[in-house]
């Protein structure tokens, strides 16, 4: 069995296995990551760091590349 | 002599681990630098920490994390360059903390991105590149039962299909944009690299259910809030899949935001460099992607090449420039193999949006004849992407070239830009 935490995704525990990216997280969760200056939801494009649509808050740091980042037991991600 | 690393190493996929590791073990003092919480790069990605040895490329993955580990080199992960405030040094971030790097000589395997182009739809969630669905999926995103359609260019659409499959989503269907003659073609030089070919093979064999379509691509992709539909067209009729995932990658293109920055000379759209990796720029070498498309034997390659040199072994960094040859050779066919076809120009719709950080669309664009006017006049490239997403797609759209590099060449903190930064020693 893989090892587990839990996460909350705007308010949602969700439990996800370890090495989990927050992105991958947002996703399973079915989550926008943010909303466009046109106000059109977005997700994660390039999966790798460089697109910048992956940005969330996380743990109240806004901006978060999302991809790049691992779940961790507690870690509370708010989108859009 | 600087009271800093010898080599410095940007970049810790194949190309950097192979040049860190390889310049290590000569006896030098190396340090390599990545931006990912791992090493091993896009194509060695989720390998780490425990490589199996069943998966593509786990035991050669295996190796070369071995022999970096007992090398000595020192790894730094998280670690992203914004800045060369002189020569000779490079400013890193991480998280708002900076650090100055002082080296003799520089080791750039920044590696490449996907190419995207804008269509009607592209922007809504559910649509990712496909090495970016493919990065996703390996960093935990369920796919089971999911339906996705591949639509792009390249040999990693094949590779992430296969991957997709395994991992129990249904791959509905694979659109290559290059037509039939041409991937044939390509085939049939494989078969000078066996192992290429068995890869190649390998991946549609574990797709044999799925249908490959050459000569085909996206229209538009159509859905309230995310994608629940996609329209594909082989440039004589259209045809639509209903899906909850559509992966679009237009093959890759190598970030040269770095290289731009430091002056090295870039040619035909990669940075031009000699037998032994060097730039245009004295003590700056650059491996793999930056070079020409190719892929990881090519990447390995010139990593040992540079790494070798780097230390002054440059007669056996000589000796591997038969190999060397082959793989670019291999590089430029690949390059004329999966060129982008005119029709790829005509996707985007006046309101459809090409930059998607500041939300420029493209009738916007076409009132401007520049990169430099675009960003001037509707902030296109000048978003939190910094234009690595819409600058491939205006370069093909409208011919316009990146300018050079200014720093930051990556968002920071103000604060790492400003402050006085802790200098790393090598321990």
């Amino acid at each position: 069995m893989p090892e587990t935490c839990s996460i909350t995704v705007n308010g949602k525990t969700l439990r996800v296995s370890a090495a989990t990216s927050v992105a991958a997280a947002i996703l399973n969760a079915g989550e926008p990551t943010r909303i466009s200056l046109q106000g059109e939801p977005r997700g994660p494009l390039c999966g790798m760091g460089i697109c910048m649509e992956c940005r969330a808050t996380v743990n109240g740091v806004a901006h978060a590349r999302t991809c790049h980042m691992v779940c961790e037991p507690g870690m509370e991600v708010v989108t859009a | 002599m600087s009271s800093g690393f010898d080599v410095l190493v940007v970049g810790a996929g194949p190309g950097g681990m192979a040049a860190a590791t390889v310049s290590a073990e000569a006896g030098a003092r190396v340090c390599v630098l990545d931006d990912n919480a791992a090493p091993g790069g896009q194509i060695w990605r989720g390998l780490h920490p425990a490589p199996s040895s069943k998966a593509p490329h786990g035991a050669e993955f295996a190796g070369w994390t071995g022999r970096l580990r007992a090398s000595g080199c020192e790894v730094l992960q998280g670690w992203q360059a914004v800045d060369s405030p002189s020569v000779g040094m490079l400013r890193v971030e991480r998280g708002g903390e900076a650090r100055d790097l002082h080296f003799d000589k520089l080791i750039l395997a920044a590696g490449a991105r996907e190419r995207f182009l804008p269509f009607p739809g592209w922007t809504l969630p559910g649509v990712f590149g496909a090495g970016g669905l493919q990065a996703l999926v390996k960093g935990g995103l369920e796919a089971r039962g999911k339906r996705v359609v591949l639509a792009g260019s390249g040999p990693l659409l094949l590779a992430v299909a296969a991957n997709l499959t395994v991992t129990g989503a249904c791959v509905l269907e694979v659109c290559e944009q290059a037509p039939l003659g041409r991937i044939a073609a390509f085939g049939l030089t494989l078969m000078s690299q066996p192992g290429k070919l068995a890869e190649g093979a390998g991946y549609r064999w574990k797709t044999r259910g799925t249908p490959y379509r050459t000569g085909s691509w996206v229209v538009r992709a159509e859905g309230r809030g995310r994608v629940e539909s996609v329209t594909l067209t082989d440039g004589r009729r259209q045809w639509s899949e209903a899906c909850d995932w559509l992966a679009c990658g237009f093959h890759l293109v190598p970030n040269l935001e770095l290289p731009r920055l430091l002056g090295c000379r870039v040619a035909g759209g990669y940075v031009a460099v000699d037998g032994l990796q060097q730039s245009s720029v004295a003590g700056v070498a650059c491996v793999g992607e930056l070079t020409g498309i190719g892929g990881l034997d090519k990447a390995l390659i010139e990593g040992r090449i540079a790494g070798l040199a780097a230390v002054g072994r440059e007669a056996e960094a000589g000796r591997l420039e038969p190999k060397l040859r082959r793989q670019r050779r291999f590089a430029e066919r690949m390059e004329r193999a999966f060129a982008l076809r005119a029709e790829l120009r005509t996707l985007a719709a006046a309101e459809t949006i090409v930059c998607r950080c500041e939300d420029v669309s493209y009738a916007a664009l076409l009132e401007c004849s520049s990169a430099r006017q675009a960003r001037l006049h509707t902030r296109c490239g000048m978003g939190a992407c910094q234009g690595r997403v819409c600058g491939a797609a205006t370069e093909f759209l409208f011919g316009w070239e990146a300018g050079a590099g200014r720093p930051p060449v990556f968002p920071a903190a103000v604060s790492a830009l400003a402050a006085e930064a802790e200098v790393a020693q090598p321990r």
